[in-house]
């Protein structure tokens, strides 16, 4: 083998082991959930690294728990009303501050992401004291209003970019056609955004479907808890012991949708970006 | 019929002023052309007019109508944009309906407009195709039917041209001029190309650090330049500007400069005072060359070979080269002494301040006569 060959094969070689162990790191734990997930109790303690005969007892317990589909449910509706509310509020103000020139349009968008540098803990009391005030608590809206917060500098800032990118003289056509603003935004400028609204909705989504802490403090009850805490809260049957097993199966259940929602969306992303939407 | 009036129009960005004090009248039907080098504020003129900007200072009139602080859609006035600005996710059909859906045609009327502005610009077989499946060309004639379709009766472009290949450009150049033949509407057209401001228009405006140079077809403004700028601008290559000093003022001047020696012009000066500095003003095709012998005359100092004809270049002690535009089989090199003959017919004569010195008929003629008992050609240098 000639010296270039065998560097070449190298360099291959080192590129695959790489990639390999990325794999390993980004998957394994996830992997290890299934796993874990599919073992009965009793066999739990047994270190394995492959699915010998799946056991779907574990599933059949938390999918048997109301409380547990209660707590989807409820994921799912908040998750939902914060990606409808932040990609309409994101995408009129990221109009405003991405194509209308006024004073002081730097300053709000820097005050935009000064404020979602502050972490969660640090607004949690203060958030708390606006919901009771607001009559919110123990009920999704408290959720829905929170997220929303935190949510909103992240997507007004990545679609103020996508939108500041749309070229002037479509928005100007737009107006010489006789059109509205909100016309403009919504038959001009919408269909072009696309992709950058599918992928910061997704995050959104994302984001809210994992939170936990702001769900654990604004929320009391069974009705009105959310997945997350529903599944840091499952309990085994003394209190020293973990409900492993039922604790994965929940896990997986619930992370199944977010990989799902992906891969149906990258695809949308992807050709999106790529189709060169903004050359006329 | 007066169809488009600006009256001292302003326009001020930050505190730079882009435009001063214009005013302008256009009449219904006409073609006319906005030129001027880049910054010189026609594309804001068109701007103002169409209603994207706002006019600082100044009256805009449409059909006698003040329309200052009018909507665009308001004021029937339709544009195209330099990239086209095409709706890149509707079909060629709904980019030209666009407009009409917003006004609230009716349905069938709408659909009979559509296709009866396609088929003005043979769009008709590119119905359903998306911007993207277009060629240049096609595009280009999507943002005119876009433009048209709700039938304004000003169209303005902005640069419509810049962004298609030379040939193309020729091409959409005749078409455009067909379009105006045939509608018959007012279109202003904004280009910093000459030769399409020649070719199109029935009236350029050249316009200079947000001023209006001169209005005029572009016969007039080609032959009779009232200032030094117009002068320079129009024509390619660029008139040849050689300096002078007035001798002796009066209806007819006496001038003295270094390439001609002392000639006496037809052009009034009788307001400027002995020993001004003067720009005299000569086209490439209206210089000719004779070849001469020893140290006479100027040096040919470059060639250019058109194909069509030749551009030679002359050293004259200025900056520029003189430039002189010959038959290809002349048969002029580098190196060559030449004497050269100017069509004193076609001199212009500027002050100081670039401004044209008035030219009389009745003496163009005597002159001419006196040229000729001295020399048998034209005045030779």
């Amino acid at each position: 083998m000639s010296p270039r060959l065998l560097k070449k094969n190298l360099l291959r070689l080192g590129f695959w082991c790489l990639i390999g162990i990325l794999l390993v790191y980004a998957v394994f734990p996830f992997y290890y959930a299934i796993v874990t997930s599919l073992k009965p109790s009793s066999a739990l303690f047994q270190v394995s690294y492959w699915i010998d005969n799946p056991d779907f007892s574990n599933y059949a317990a938390v999918l048997n728990q109301a409380s547990f589909l209660r707590a989807i449910g409820n994921s799912l509706v908040v998750a939902l009303c914060v990606v409808t509310l932040a990609l309409f509020l994101s995408l009129t103000a990221a109009y405003a501050l991405g194509r209308v020139k006024f004073r002081g349009r730097g300053t709000v968008l820097m005050m935009v992401l000064g404020v979602s540098m502050f972490p969660q803990v640090a607004v949690l009391s203060g958030l708390f004291e606006v919901i009771r005030a607001l009559g919110l608590y123990n009920t999704s809206w408290a959720l829905i209003l929170s997220y929303t917060i935190f949510t909103l500098p992240f997507t007004v800032w990545v679609l103020t970019t996508f939108m500041g990118q749309l070229p002037h003289e479509l928005e100007e056509a737009a107006i010489m056609d006789g059109a509205s603003p909100w016309v403009t935004l919504t038959r001009v400028l919408l269909p072009l955004l696309w992709p950058a609204l599918v992928t910061t909705g997704l995050l959104a989504f994302i984001a809210a479907w994992n939170e936990f802490l702001f769900a654990l403090t604004f929320t009391l009850t069974d009705s009105q808890r959310t997945v997350p805490v529903a599944i840091a809260l499952i309990s085994g049957g003394s209190p020293h012991e973990l409900p492993w097993g039922l604790l994965m199966a929940a896990s997986v259940l619930v992370t199944v949708p977010l990989v799902i929602l992906v891969l149906i969306f990258q695809r949308r992303i992807v050709s999106g970006l790529t189709a060169g939407a903004l050359k006329g | 019929m007066i169809k488009l009036k600006l009256d001292n129009v302003n326009k001020q960005l930050g505190g730079a002023r882009i435009l001063r004090d214009v005013s302008l009248e256009i009449s219904a039907g006409e073609f006319v052309v906005f030129v001027g080098p880049s910054g010189c504020g026609k594309s804001t003129l068109l701007r103002l007019i169409a209603g994207l900007d706002s006019i600082c200072g100044g009256d805009l009139l449409i059909d006698g109508r003040r329309v200052n602080d009018l909507e665009p859609r308001e004021r029937g006035v339709g544009m195209v944009f330099q990239s086209y600005a095409l709706y890149p996710h509707m079909s060629v059909y709904d980019n030209i309906s666009f407009g009409l859906k917003l006004a609230k045609t009716e349905k069938t009327s709408l659909r009979e407009r559509v296709l009866k502005t396609a088929q003005i610009l043979q769009l008709d077989k590119l119905l359903q195709r998306k911007p993207r499946e277009l060629s240049g060309g096609q595009r280009q004639r999507v943002a005119m039917g876009r433009a048209m379709a709700r039938e304004p009766d000003i169209l303005l472009f902005d640069e419509p041209l810049s962004n298609l290949d030379a040939s193309l450009r020729v091409q959409m150049r005749n078409e455009i001029a067909r379009l105006h033949g045939r509608l018959g509407s007012t279109m202003i057209y904004v280009t910093h190309d000459q030769v399409e401001a020649m070719t199109l228009a029935d009236k350029i405006v050249v316009l200079n650090g947000g001023r209006i140079e001169q209005v005029g077809s572009p016969r007039e403004l080609y032959e009779h330049p009232a200032s030094r700028f117009v002068a320079g601008f129009l024509g390619s290559p660029k008139m040849n500007f050689l300096p002078a000093r007035l001798h002796t003022p009066g209806e007819t001047s006496l001038i003295d400069s270094p390439l001609l020696g002392m000639t006496s012009l037809p052009f009034d000066s009788a307001h400027l005072a002995a020993d001004s500095p003067l720009t005299l003003g000569v086209r490439p095709e209206h210089v000719s060359l004779i070849a001469t012998q020893g140290n006479a005359g100027v040096v040919v100092a470059g060639v250019e070979y058109l194909g069509s004809e030749t551009y030679v270049h002359l050293e004259t002690g200025e900056d520029e080269p003189l430039i002189c535009r010959c038959e290809v089989n002349a048969g002029w090199h580098v190196g060559d002494r030449v004497e050269l003959q100017l069509a004193f017919d076609n001199l212009h004569l500027f002050d100081a301040d670039g401004t044209a010195l008035r030219r009389h008929p009745a003496v163009i003629e005597v002159l001419a006569q006196d040229i000729l008992q001295r020399s048998p050609k034209a005045g030779a240098l």
